[in-house]
């Protein structure tokens, strides 16, 4: 889920009519005391960090002049929490606060409902009391339980006018919430004020990934948490994924030492499926350098892009891919996918790819027999064969080949160039080359045969045979039809999808 | 009997038209489903691998129905509104498979099914498959390897991994041992049936006489299902595996439903509340086909 500052959750929540106190947010010691002079001098400095306990560390301040909020602003912009640098503070007014209270927004999967707690015994420690919470259950779309809001306040030894403007402020709560589609929410504290308001001390929210596409105002630039900022790597992967929606593409680097190793590039298929194949590959001692999935039956162009950002990584000694064993989708589309990416580097670390399932026969026969004359061992094993068993394997070829990748880029044949006469067709992925020069008659009934009907035999040279725009969404065809060329030895077909940010450079 | 699905079940293919859809229309048919309407707006008059495709959920239950269950293929964004559509329609079971549904969109539809006595599964679900009688979205991909892997049987199979509810099948399946249906909840953090709801249907059902599970960590399925085995709710032997041993609080694979939030959702949890229940928790899956095995030795011969 997609984390919001808290500055950020306090401007969702104020356009939703919760009173918060007045801030501003800082990125430099000049900043932060601009700011607190605006506020008076006396001012709360905050560090803007995805933790609880910030106090703890360091991470809250209370200043009585502006040149005092510089100085913590500097001390508190060289506060690391965990993997992420302090880069933004919130300068805020300072409080005059009476009573402190609890409220929170969850998704409860047993109700598959919201639920919202409410404390009126100050926040901190909260998790360790529970029965000082009242559980609020909550409708989708018509929020908070009433009766039983009005049945908490009633025994919460509160002011009219307070009694009123805490349940506005709990419904306002379930609105901004809403409005965001947020997978939690919490104000802690929730405070009255000795001049008489309810205002939002803090705010920790998250947004439901799979809702941030019909959110652009929260500007989230990757929809994932994340223990540590995102990586170039993981920018490319995420806009790999959503460029295409052809089944799950799931990418995210694993934390790991830089000079291990015994690194290995990891691609699974399927969640449950990934999490079981992890283990068979870390239980023979290897570390793993990533994280990813593609499932749900994706593309080949899918499977290619995952498993060359798999392989852009430095420092790998060997390629492990392994799903649930038993996929229903068919594997060969998978087959062709990571052919492509090995045959495109010239792959010289070894990788076992467990692709049991529909069609494992002709998944295997593809993978083995297009990466046969790579300088490295690729096997492929089907679904009687036990992910301990591929595991184990995998780490005997480790072990005779004592190569270590350097993070590998492509390489594109030279027919793939406007200069060479040979035949290109754009798609909306990318283009196709047929290296029409070198076809002579067995190449051209390859091509037309292995094409999907997208070629025919014009004159004995393979021309389009549909049109252009029908290749749009056939890009795991062609793929199919370049490797099945190699196959049987005639390389005249090369489908050109550079991926943005990794196949830049060789474009200038 | 199986549960969700059996040879009488007559259903609709919602988003027919499209390349998923049409895909797998294909398999269900060619396994034997009764697939008796396709919906698609702005498509209706037209037909589908011999099936008649409807404007509306509303017109295909008028001209083809009744219908028992619907099947819907449509990006996650436009599946809440063809969920509203189906339950409205009068469609009392759902079968989402879309990945990717936002949770308040999965929460809307479970609003409306509650609201209207109807159930659903998934998001994110491979799907429901009783062999010997029909199956729902994609479980087994081709007809031939489905029948092959999945023979019938008296273990039900419930799992939150759609490739894994496969792997438990067949697996088990290779032991000689059957299933009367298997059944994907989905990888998502709001499902419509969830492990207890689907649990209580094989304790009803006669056909199945043991339960195997595949669980995660992150949520509360595994532990209401512990509760209602320990209520006396759910009498059959049950035998689990719980994936995700070593994540972290906080990270996620690919999973939405799989993260632990707190301290809730963590596999020792799961382990615990299920073997303190009485259930069998192995702890590698390469285990699981052993331990079904003597679970049912321990039903013949007690």
């Amino acid at each position: 889920m997609a984390r919001l500052h808290e500055y950020q959750g306090k401007s969702v929540l104020a356009s939703h009519g919760i009173a918060v106190p007045r801030f501003f947010v800082a990125s430099t010691p000049d900043e932060a005391r601009e700011a607190a002079a605006k506020l008076g001098g006396r001012a709360v400095v905050k560090i803007q960090a995805w933790t609880t306990g910030r106090k703890a560390i360091g991470g809250v301040a209370l200043v009585q002049s502006p040149d005092e909020a510089r100085k913590e602003a500097e001390r508190m912009l060289a506060i690391r929490v965990g993997n992420f640098p302090v880069t933004e503070l919130i300068v805020e007014e300072l409080l005059p606060i009476e009573r402190e209270f609890f409220l929170s927004l969850s998704i409860d999967d047993a109700a598959r409902a919201p639920v919202m707690l409410l404390s009126f015994d100050g926040g901190s420690g909260i998790e360790e009391r529970a029965d000082a919470v009242t559980r609020l259950p909550v409708h989708v779309t018509t929020g908070p339980d009433e009766a039983m809001l009005n049945e908490a306040l009633g025994k919460a030894g509160l002011k009219d006018t307070e009694r009123a403007d805490i349940a506005r402020a709990v419904r306002q709560a379930f609105e901004a919430a809403r409005s965001i589609e947020a997978r939690s929410l919490e104000i802690n504290p929730l405070v009255t004020t000795s001049d008489g308001r309810v205002m939002a001390a803090d705010c920790r929210m998250t947004v439901d990934d799979y809702a941030v596409f019909r959110h652009p105002e929260l500007g989230i630039e990757i929809a994932r948490e994340l223990d540590h900022p995102p990586t170039q790597l993981e920018r490319i992967a995420y806009h790999i994924e959503q460029a295409d929606h052809r089944g799950t593409f799931y990418f995210a680097r694993l934390p790991h030492e830089e000079n291990d190793t015994k690194l290995v590039g990891f691609h699974g298929a399927g969640g449950g499926g990934s999490m079981m194949s992890m283990d068979a590959v870390t239980s023979e001692g290897f570390t793993l350098a990533n994280f990813c999935d593609t499932s749900g039956n994706p593309s080949a162009a899918k499977v290619y892009a995952a498993a060359r950002v798999i392989l852009s990584q430095p420092g790998l000694v060997g390629y492990f891919g392994s799903g649930s064993g038993v996929a229903s989708q068919e594997q060969y589309w998978s087959a062709y996918g990571l052919a492509k990416a090995f045959l495109e580097v010239n792959l010289d670390i070894p990788a076992v790819i467990r692709l049991g399932g529909n069609s494992e026969d002709r998944a295997v026969e593809i993978l083995t027999d297009a990466c046969k004359d790579l300088p490295a061992k690729v096997e492929g094993y089907k679904k009687d064969d036990t992910p301990r068993f591929c595991g184990t394997r995998f780490r005997e070829l480790v072990e005779a080949s004592g190569v270590t990748s350097e993070g590998y880029t492509r390489w594109v044949p030279a027919f793939a160039d406007e200069s060479s006469g040979a035949l290109c067709v754009e798609f909306s992925r990318g283009r196709v080359w047929i290296d029409v020069g070198a076809c002579d008659e067995i190449a051209t009934r390859l091509v037309v045969e292995h094409g999907s009907g997208l070629f025919k035999d014009e004159g004995g040279k393979p021309a389009l045979a549909v049109p252009m725009d029908v290749l749009d969404g056939k890009d795991s065809e062609l793929i199919a039809c370049e490797i099945e060329c190699h196959r049987a030895g005639r390389p005249v077909v090369f489908v050109d999808m550079p991926i943005p940010g990794l196949d830049d450079e060789e474009a200038d | 009997m199986a549960i969700l699905i059996d040879s009488t079940t007559r259903v609709l293919v919602q988003g027919i038209t499209g390349r998923e859809g049409q895909a797998r229309t294909r398999l269900m048919k060619e396994f034997g489903t009764h697939v008796v309407a396709g919906c698609t707006p702005g498509k209706g008059g037209e037909e589908v691998l011999g099936v008649p495709v409807f404007d509306s959920c509303a017109e295909a239950m008028q001209q083809a129905g009744p219908i028992d269950a619907s099947v819907v293929f449509v990006p996650a964004r436009f599946v809440k509104g063809a969920a509203i559509e189906a339950i409205q329609a009068g469609v009392k079971l759902v079968m989402l498979v879309p990945d990717r549904v936002p949770l308040w969109d999965a929460m809307e539809i479970a609003a409306c099914a509650k609201q209207h006595g109807a159930e659903f599964i998934g998001p994110n679900t491979l799907g429901v498959l009783s062999p010997g009688h029909g199956v729902l979205g994609m479980i087994g991909g081709k007809a031939e390897s489905a029948r092959s892997w999945f023979p019938k049987g008296p273990v039900g199979i419930i799992s939150r991994s759609g490739g894994m509810t496969s792997s438990c099948g067949y697996y088990i399946g290779r032991r000689g041992i059957g299933m009367s249906t298997l059944c994907h909840v989905g990888g998502d953090s709001v499902l419509g049936l969830r492990f207890p709801d689907v649990a209580l249907k094989f304790e009803a059902d006669p056909e199945t006489r043991a339960i195997a599970v595949f669980g995660e960590i992150g949520g509360s399925q595994e532990e209401d299902l512990a509760r209602l085995i320990r209520e006396g709710r759910v009498t059959k032997p049950v035998c689990a595996y719980i994936g995700g041993a070593a994540a972290k609080e906080g990270t996620r694979f690919s999973h939405a439903g799989a993260i632990i939030e707190g301290n809730t959702g963590t596999h020792a949890c799961k382990v615990r509340a299920l073997r303190e229940a009485g259930a069998t928790v192995v702890t590698s899956f390469g285990e699981l086909p052993d331990a079904v095995e003597a679970m049912m030795k321990r039903l013949v011969e007690p």
